[in-house]
């Protein structure tokens, strides 16, 4: 018992301050990849390289449609070895969630030369970059009810509804001393009849269908769910084919999606903030 | 002594006679020897009982279209010998049948049930031949023939319909637990007959992350399976990483530059020390000791940030590729290495300490969850957990890769088969790979770190193996044209170990479970693929 306490108080505190002071990354850590669209020569060779379709291209005659899909990325940051003009760049943002599986996708036309080279950009139509606060609020006000319900204390149910384990040790990391998510009143409890919240991995699997949806209708009204990582959102590496029906909200709805792969624990906690609207408070560090 | 050899094939025609049907040296390590039809219970036998070989595993692939043909494939290795026999087996279209080894060698009966599910190629005198990674509600599907498209919609399933051994007399209740879990853990079913608290037998329904993943390998383009590799088992990353790139390298005969064999090698072993650690806290939660499992989160957590910090990414992803590693490190790289594992080491010995000075927890793991030697033999038992159960089996020394041929290293063994042997194992393990790290940051690993990357030529196989953090990784591939992926199998030790927990729990109260099963931590998704 004297060598336990002496340990914990040789310790001290270890718990991060996230999300009231930023999020503390490596400077190796591959965030979000920006995108340059104006000064971008080509996305082709990006989207050969990309593992999971997350940039695609589609070519018609002198035009060009390119697609960037946050919610596919695995951000392992080849796109960004393509390529001598640098029109794409490794960011260090890892707080990508968001309530709109829509504002993940950004799609751009460009003019074409003959050489397959992009001659001029004609048109961005940018999910990502239209995601602000005011987005934000609308989702918030919306949600506004059930926010007041559980926003104080939050029971979370995992569902993996397929996924490789990544997004679990992650999710098991908000459990540990550093990120320590009970200091939100959140907690993960062992029956959707408890949750308030499914935290769901995928891809789903055709063999977990049957269980996820069990799990959604054994959890009591009002509900949220949480689509965790590439998988969770859309497949991932591993898509839509024989065995996996893709994203979580294939089977059932999702509030909040969360990309990354696997979203880092700072990532998680602010997609759960997101959903129970309780980020803004906390990320502007204003007290209760 | 002289190390053992497989033998040679007037040998094996001797034995055999026309069972053989020829031998290739494939390259250093890998020898192919063709049966002349799908019955290859003589050979086994003969391997296994006058050589002493060990059936890795088993796995098909469908030829039909190259050489009218299906094939399966049977890994063998020997003690002391860092060669792989690869038997390899024709299975005729319009016979698809095989003899089952199942019963004899009771680490396949997975194995050949998914040559079932998958090529629709039946093992003959299967002791359970029933469906096990589609489950059984699954329409008549066979996705691993070449004539199966990857994204082939199928109808909705019509309900539940597999059925377990029922569990009957007296006070004897059925325990139903999962596909989805109290923990944060993945799904899978354990059904539990227990008698009062102690539990009578466990049957376990596994495959439910199935996600295609074979299949999704098949015609990919060679550097995007890297990823996918990376995704097979998110814990061992990087050990699926590197068996996947070692397994193109040998095939396309890629040599890896030094310093980027030493670099796979440190983070190997680092991979082995953050799950280590995290599992010697998991253990020490599930018998209530939950300060050592917040020291062992923290120090897991520090690791974790230096995984980062050496590769852009918490679990090491997107670092390992086809011909080395995707970036050089920096002088400074090795200092954070350095002092990173001085910290843990300290703390790591704080921690053991405080583990040791619980009688306790000393009591609730000993004698608990008990692999005997002979039952682990049996079943096939790799990694930790066969190291725990007496069984001597370690890739890295055995068929050495990366730079692990520069290092020397213990293996650690004991014979009690218990939880707390099962976690000194790993307390054992972290030790040795902290040495086998700090000697490779000797070295110099400023010099190249890749390969120019190349074509890889089609129709090449090869076998490729890893040590990962839980015990043997298997990648073998066959390349296809225009640098894509013609098959590509995948072994996780996972595929082995599930019926060591069955047997494990047999007579342990239920509460114990969590904490055997949590001591063997499997990986269901490398299980399931």
């Amino acid at each position: 018992m004297f060598r336990i306490l002496q340990k914990t108080i040789s310790t001290g505190v270890v718990t991060t301050s996230y999300p009231s002071a930023p999020a503390q990354v490596s400077e190796s850590f591959r965030g979000r990849p920006a995108f340059d669209f104006e000064h971008w020569r080509n996305a082709r060779p990006a989207a050969e390289v990309c593992p999971t379709e997350a940039i695609s291209v589609q070519d018609a005659g002198e035009s060009r449609s390119v697609t960037v899909d946050l919610g596919r990325c695995v951000f392992c940051g080849l796109c960004a070895e393509q390529g001598a003009d640098r029109a794409v760049t490794v960011t260090q943002e890892c707080e990508l969630a968001t309530r709109d599986r829509l504002h993940l996708v950004t799609t751009v036309e460009y003019g074409l030369n003959a050489d397959g080279t992009h001659r001029e950009l004609r048109a961005v139509r940018s999910g990502f970059s239209k995601r602000d606060t005011d987005l934000d609020r609308v989702g918030q006000n919306l949600n506004s009810a059930i926010q007041k319900l559980l926003g104080r204390s939050l029971s979370i149910r995992q569902v993996d509804a397929g996924s490789c384990n990544g997004c679990e040790l992650e999710i098991v990391a908000l459990n540990n001393p550093i990120y320590d998510i009970e200091r939100f009143g959140i907690h993960f409890v062992a029956s959707p009849r408890h949750a308030d919240m499914l935290l769901v991995t995928g891809p789903v699997t055709r063999n977990m269908e049957l269980a996820l949806l069990k799990t959604y209708r054994a959890t009591p009204e009002p509900k949220v769910v949480v689509a965790v990582g590439a998988c969770g959102i859309s497949g991932g590496i591993f898509g839509v084919n024989y065995a996996s029906l893709g994203g979580v909200d294939m089977v059932v709805p999702v509030d909040v999606y969360i990309p990354g792969c696997p979203p880092r624990p700072q990532a998680l906690l602010h997609g759960i903030l997101l959903a129970i609207g309780r980020l803004g408070e906390r990320l502007h560090g204003t007290s209760r | 002594m002289t190390s053992n050899r497989f033998p040679a094939f007037p040998e094996l025609q001797l034995a055999l006679g026309g069972q053989v049907q020829s031998m290739r040296n494939e390259r250093d390590g890998e020898i192919y020897l063709r049966a002349s039809g799908p019955d290859v219970r003589p050979i086994v036998q003969y391997l296994c009982s006058a050589h002493a070989a060990r059936v890795i595993t088993v796995f098909a692939e469908d030829r039909l279209s190259a050489e009218g043909v299906f094939y399966n494939y049977y890994i063998l290795e020997q003690h002391d010998n860092p060669q792989y026999l690869i038997l390899q087996a024709p299975v005729p279209p319009d016979d698809p049948e095989f003899p089952s080894l199942s019963a004899e060698l009771p680490a396949l009966n997975w194995q050949e049930r998914e040559i079932q599910d998958w090529f629709g190629l039946k093992p003959i005198g299967h002791p359970n031949p029933r469906r096990v990674s589609l489950h059984d509600n699954w329409p008549d599907v066979h996705p691993l023939l070449k004539d199966f498209p990857l994204e082939t919609a199928l109808p909705p399933f019509e309900g539940e319909r597999h059925l377990y051994r029922p569990a009957l007399g007296e006070g004897v209740l059925q325990v139903p637990v999962g596909p989805v879990h109290a923990g944060i853990i993945e799904p899978g079913h354990f059904s539990f007959a227990v008698a009062g608290e102690p539990i009578l037998y466990l049957q376990l329904r596994m495959f439910y992350t199935h996600k295609g993943t074979e299949k999704l390998f098949e015609n990919l383009p060679i550097h995007k399976g890297v990823f996918l590799a990376e995704s097979i088992s998110g814990d061992s990353s990087f050990s699926h990483g590197t068996a996947f790139c070692q397994a193109i390298e040998r095939a396309a005969e890629i040599e890896v530059p030094p310093a980027a064999l030493i670099m796979r090698t440190i983070l190997l072993e680092l991979e082995r020390i953050c799950n280590h650690v995290g599992d010697i806290g998991a253990i020490a939660t599930d018998v209530g000791f939950v300060v050592a499992n917040a020291h062992a989160s923290r120090l897991r957590e520090a690791l974790v940030i230096l995984n980062e910090q050496l590769s852009g990414n918490r679990l090491l992803r997107g670092t390992v590729c086809i011909g080395g590693m995707r970036r050089a490190w920096r002088e400074d790289h090795v200092g954070m290495l350095r002092a990173a594992l001085d910290d843990f080491e300290r703390e790591f010995a704080d921690l053991i300490r405080l583990i040791y000075s619980s009688d306790s927890t000393r009591d609730r793991l000993e004698h608990t969850g008990i692999l005997r030697a002979e039952k682990a033999k049996d079943l096939g038992i790799v990694g930790v957990a066969g190291r725990a159960s007496g069984i001597d089996l370690d890739v890295r020394r055995d068929h050495p890769y990366a730079a692990y041929r520069d290092f020397s290293f213990k293996v650690p063994v004991y014979q009690a088969g218990d939880v707390w042997h099962r976690m000194q194992v790993r307390i054992d393990e972290i030790q040795e790979a902290l040495n086998i790290i700090r000697s490779a940051a000797e070295r110099d690993l400023r010099a190249e770190h890749c390969a120019p990357p190349r074509p890889i030529p089609p129709d090449r196989c090869a076998v490729s193996a890893v040590e990962g953090w839980r015990g043997e990784i298997i990648h073998w591939v066959r390349t296809g044209p225009n640098n894509r992926l013609g098959r590509c199998r995948v072994k996780d030790p996972s595929l082995n170990n599930w019926p060591a927990l069955v047997e494990a729990v047999e007579g342990n109260i239920i509460a114990d479970f969590p904490v055997i099963n949590k001591s063997f931590n499997l990986s269901y998704s490398g299980t399931d693929r």
